[in-house]
């Protein structure tokens, strides 16, 4: 597969107050690089993430999401993430019953001590990303550029 | 002048159409038939007596565009969507979405004229094709529809192996000029033996007494309603399949950068959010909302338009409510019964 | 059975303890079966039958809030009935069921498609359906054309039910998963493009969504004009996949595979794949869980272990490579 030099996906990272958006704090105070095209949103917990969220992101130009939470056992709120867990389990499977890529969507555990590994994440998911190319599969035309 | 061509001959024509025109015929896609636009590869389905959706569709898309904006510093640009002007066929249209057309005509046609719609009848040939097998769900006879001898630009008979065609109008006329001349007995033939199953449908007698603007009061207060609506779940199947539904929604979609995608779709009386306004919605229950389709389609519309129902018997309804909730209920139930 | 079942409503009822009974009545077609609270005056208009296909269990959400009803329950509905009642959607001392024996309901739509035109009477002789049409008789084994949902058939076990009348058979065949099996070892091109021509066909009528007993929410979010999603029609393919995904998720854990969204789809959409496909990886991943199985449960997406799969899993396990 040829990769477009010009073209630089869009990535959303979901992070959690209280590890991964901390990571991601320490991860900048750090001076570690990671691609700028990953935007960050805060939410209060991994468990915050609804469905509808990661589908809005891809409507509006997503072209990978990432959840980013405590690491299990660490919750904030003792388990959230776990059921953040299996929630995500299931969803994904069922968007690659559906056929969307499968490296589009993604869960990692950061906590507010691992800036290198916030940064080797979004590093690492571009890269993924960046291969898949474009998502063609679950845009909203009307927001294409 | 009757015309006439093999259906070996059929994709011939389909194909010398759609070099100049989009042709839109009913079409077979996973399993079901609809109309659509007609390609060599696609799977046509003259046969299918219904498709899920109406005809009213190339007149009326579910969905349409109207205008679009976007804020540039100070500055609006509107880009309003531009009117159809090209032409196109529609080909095999049954009796009773060839009548919708009409009473569609009476709403968008109307002061003040919608663009949309208005264009693309301008530009529309409308086939229709004859009903060699007329279903238990049919009562398109109680409105005065002729399902042996539709109307439209081209009226088409399904003979064995062979489609006659008869044009109606100068629209029609250009469209099949160039056929071969058929004769007239096989369609006479037809149209008796059509006749013969039309008369024996078990649908055939509603009695429509009482439906018109002088009953309104009474019909509308009718205490039958809410039985009728008690099994509705409130689903806009009826609504979405029905070809004389004409309500639409106007809404805005927010494309971020992209601007403002203003578009209408259709609505449906059946849904909750049907006309809300600030204040909330006048019809609160779903029995008030079922009331409001059928006394639009039996007392509203022809109260209006010189006592035309705007319902064609077309028995889509019939077949797909999930409950099994239609519009014969309605009539047999809040209609005069014969030994009143 | 069915003067079995009205004879023994009418006792019932003439105790003056039940507002009335949520069953079926028929209708003009021979295939017409409307849902429908009937009291004692109108009872001869109840009818239970082969064509009695809707789940009925949802009605009881609005029909048994304030007052005592009975309710018609096949086995099947009887898990949607017990999931509602451990969401606290119903009260269950509101309602006494009566569970009807179920031998298989007979789809209309399979019928008309197998070519049969105008039909205007069906008649039942063991296994044969004898239909008469417009076009004259006509005979057809009542196995080809059971509703898709009882080729999955659950049992015959009523599992909720205050008392039983009639016999019930399960009529399941083979593997339910085998479709969803089937598209789990497609590549994920051919996935997509079955979902976007099935899901292409969609209206947006939402009968899936009203028809789904565990769709129970008094707004969807769909319907909520500050939701930000609502819209009343797909202008987007986008919006085709999003609703269907959420409704299909949003139910996650709680589909007691009931299929009454597929037997509502008026465009003949597979949608119960959806879930299916769901219950499948529930099954595989946190153990064998049928929702609806008893009141009180806890339903496996509102649940967690400490060794839970990461969502990684996916990619392991997921379909043709």
């Amino acid at each position: 597969m040829s990769v477009n030099k010009e073209w630089t996906p869009n990535i959303v990272a979901f992070c959690c107050n209280w590890c991964s958006y901390a990571g991601a704090d320490l991860a900048g105070s750090g001076r570690m690089n990671y691609p700028a095209n990953v935007k960050i949103i805060r939410i209060p917990c991994s468990c915050r993430l609804n469905p509808m969220f990661v589908l809005r992101a891809f409507q509006r130009g997503a072209d990978g999401v990432i959840l980013c939470g405590c690491h299990p056992g660490d919750c904030h709120y003792s388990t959230g993430n776990y059921y953040a867990r299996r929630r995500m389990t299931v969803l994904f499977s069922l968007l690659d019953f559906m056929g969307i890529e499968r490296g589009r969507t993604r869960v990692e555990w950061v906590s507010a001590a691992e800036g290198a590994k916030f940064a080797a994440t979004m590093n690492d998911f571009v890269k993924t990303v960046t291969e898949l190319g474009e998502n063609k599969k679950l845009g909203d035309l009307r927001c294409k550029k | 002048m009757m015309k006439k061509i093999s259906f070996q001959d059929l994709p011939r024509l389909f194909r010398e159409i759609s070099e100049t025109q989009t042709l839109i015929a009913p079409i077979e896609k996973c399993g079901q038939v609809n109309f659509g636009v007609w390609t060599p590869d696609s799977t046509l389905r003259l046969d299918a007596l219904k498709t899920v959706k109406s005809a009213k569709g190339a007149f009326f898309p579910q969905v349409e565009d109207i205008v679009h904006f976007r804020m540039k510093d100070k500055t609006i640009d509107i880009h309003p969507a531009e009117v159809l002007t090209e032409d196109f066929v529609i080909f095999g249209v049954r009796a009773c979405d060839a009548r919708s057309f009409e009473l569609l005509d009476r709403v968008f046609l109307a002061d003040p004229v919608d663009p949309f719609y208005a264009a693309r009848r301008k530009h529309g040939t409308v086939v229709t094709l004859a009903c060699n097998q007329p279903e238990e769900t049919c009562f398109c006879t109680n409105f005065g529809i002729d399902a042996a001898d539709p109307c439209g630009d081209v009226t088409a008979w399904m003979d064995r192996d062979t489609l006659y065609l008869r044009a109606n109008t100068e629209k029609g006329e250009a469209l099949i000029s160039r056929l071969e001349n058929g004769e007239e007995a096989p369609v006479e033939d037809l149209k008796k033996s059509i006749g013969e199953i039309l008369k024996k449908l078990p649908l055939n007698d509603l009695n429509l007494t009482g439906f018109d603007g002088d009953h309104l009061m009474e019909k509308f207060n009718d205490p039958k309603w809410e039985e009728l609506a008690r099994g509705c779940l409130g689903c806009g199947t009826c609504t979405f399949v029905c070809p004389t539904c004409q309500c639409y929604d106007v809404r805005d979609f927010d494309a971020g950068e992209n601007g403002i995608q203003r578009y209408r779709c259709w609505d449906s009386c059946m849904f909750s959010d049907f006309t809300l306004m600030a204040h909330g919605t006048n019809r609160p229950t779903q029995t008030e909302r079922f009331r409001q389709r059928f006394m639009h389609k039996l007392v509203y519309f022809p109260a209006k338009n010189e006592g035309l129902y705007s319902c064609v018997g077309c028995g889509r309804c019939l077949e797909k409510c999930p409950q099994s909730i239609h519009i014969v209920n309605v009539i047999k139930s809040l209609g005069v019964k014969e030994d009143d | 059975m069915q003067e079995m079942i009205v004879n023994r409503l009418r006792e019932l009822l003439a105790s003056g303890d039940y507002a009335g009974v949520i069953g079926w009545s028929k209708g003009e077609t021979p295939f017409d079966r409307t849902p429908g609270l009937f009291t004692e005056k109108d009872l001869d208009r109840l009818c239970y039958d082969s064509f009695c296909g809707s789940n009925l269990s949802k009605y009881l959400i609005a029909n048994a809030k304030d007052k005592k009803v009975i309710a018609l329950l096949k086995p099947c509905d009887c898990y949607s009935f017990n999931q509602m009642c451990t969401e606290h959607r119903i009260q269950r001392e509101n309602v006494y069921v009566i569970g009807v024996g179920c031998k298989g309901k007979i789809d209309g739509e399979k019928i008309r498609n197998g070519g049969i035109k105008g039909i205007t009477g069906v008649s039942e002789e063991g296994d044969l359906l004898k239909i008469e049409t417009l076009y004259g008789e006509k005979e057809i084994s009542r196995k080809d054309v059971l509703l898709d949902k009882c080729l999955s058939c659950k049992g015959k076990e009523h599992k909720c039910a205050d008392e039983v009348i009639g016999e019930s058979e399960d009529t399941s065949v083979g593997n339910k998963y085998e479709l969803v099996e089937k598209l789990d070892a497609m590549t994920p091109e051919e996935r997509f493009e079955f979902w976007r021509g099935e899901l292409s066909k969609c209206i947006r009528c939402n009968a899936c969504r009203n028809a789904c007993p565990a769709c129970s929410c008094i707004k969807c979010v769909f319907d909520n004009p500050k939701s930000g999603v609502e819209n009343k029609a797909a202008a987007d393919d986008f919006e085709e996949n999003l609703f269907h995904i959420i409704r299909a998720y949003h139910v996650a854990g709680r589909c007691t595979d009931c299929g009454e969204c597929s037997r509502a789809c008026p465009q003949g959409i597979p949608l119960h794949l959806l879930n299916r496909k769901i219950i499948k990886d529930i099954n595989e991943l946190y153990g064998d869980y049928q929702a609806g199985e008893e009141i009180g449960q806890r339903h496996p997406l509102t649940d967690f272990t400490f060794e839970d799969d990461e969502p990684s899993v996916v990619e392991r396990r997921g379909g043709g490579k």
